[in-house]
């Protein structure tokens, strides 16, 4: 599965995209942030506040309880600030 | 319904964009025009430059999404929409939002629909540059509520019936 990252979680996890392999039981946006933060210090740090990152299934907005069965791309980002 | 909405790096021409928007249209009666200018400084202190990310793609289409809505919920004649992403110095132009209309009404509401979204669900993030560093801009609760209040806030349809 694609995960992209953006804005201050690209740089706290270090890099802008990545392809990894998902172990079974995790199933939802949210159990995949958890997943993440156990990966590393600089993951850690990035997904220390879960409750703040915003996350895109293909390119649609979703909810930490959405599902990602099926997903081709994931991304995580802080809560936007364009216009 | 004809709707421009481009992602580019280089500025924009806001007047240039109207004069494409209305040109040989006599259906149009009102056009509404909102231009997002890079202010020099942030909190008193004075800025270098905006580093504006996206997420090439999502923008695309969460714009495209909004714009089908504002096009929905308003009798609109002609969308733009031009956003611009990378570095962007004071006093540069950073989004531009046309709605036109017959009316004014919708072409206002429908301008100010469209902006209080993108502050809010366009994929975009903005860095401060300036002689302290580089900084990501927080998000603001008052641009969520703006958005928010969409949500509850009859259409023109609604209203009419």
């Amino acid at each position: 599965m694609k995960l992209l990252y953006f804005a201050w979680v690209r740089e706290r996890v270090g890099k802008p995209q990545e392809d990894v392999e998902l172990p079974a039981g995790v199933a939802t946006v949210g159990d995949l942030m958890a997943w993440l933060a156990k990966r590393g210090d600089e993951y850690a740090h990035a997904f220390e506040n879960p409750k703040i990152i915003r996350a895109a299934i293909d390119r649609a907005h979703v909810r930490p309880d959405t599902a990602i069965a099926g997903a081709r791309e994931i991304a995580f980002f802080p809560p936007m600030t364009g216009g | 319904m004809p709707a421009t909405i481009r992602l580019q790096r280089e500025p924009f021409d806001a007047a240039a964009e109207t004069a494409a928007l209305t040109q040989g249209r006599s259906d149009i009666g009102a056009v509404v025009a909102f231009t997002g200018i890079c202010r020099g400084a942030e909190d008193g202190a004075p800025i270098a430059a905006l580093a504006l990310e996206h997420y090439p793609g999502m923008a695309e289409a969460e714009i495209v999404r909004h714009v089908e809505e504002a096009q929905s919920r308003w009798a609109l004649l002609g969308v733009t929409v031009i956003h611009r992403y990378g570095r962007i110095a004071p006093g540069e132009p950073i989004v531009l939002v046309l709605a036109a209309s017959s009316h004014r009404h919708d072409a206002f509401a429908a301008a100010e629909f469209l902006m209080d979204y993108l502050k809010t669900r366009a994929p975009f993030w903005k860095q401060v540059e300036a002689a302290g560093g580089k900084t990501w801009v927080e998000a603001k609760q008052s641009d969520d509520s703006a958005a928010e209040r969409w949500r509850e806030a009859p259409s023109r349809r609604d209203a009419a019936e």
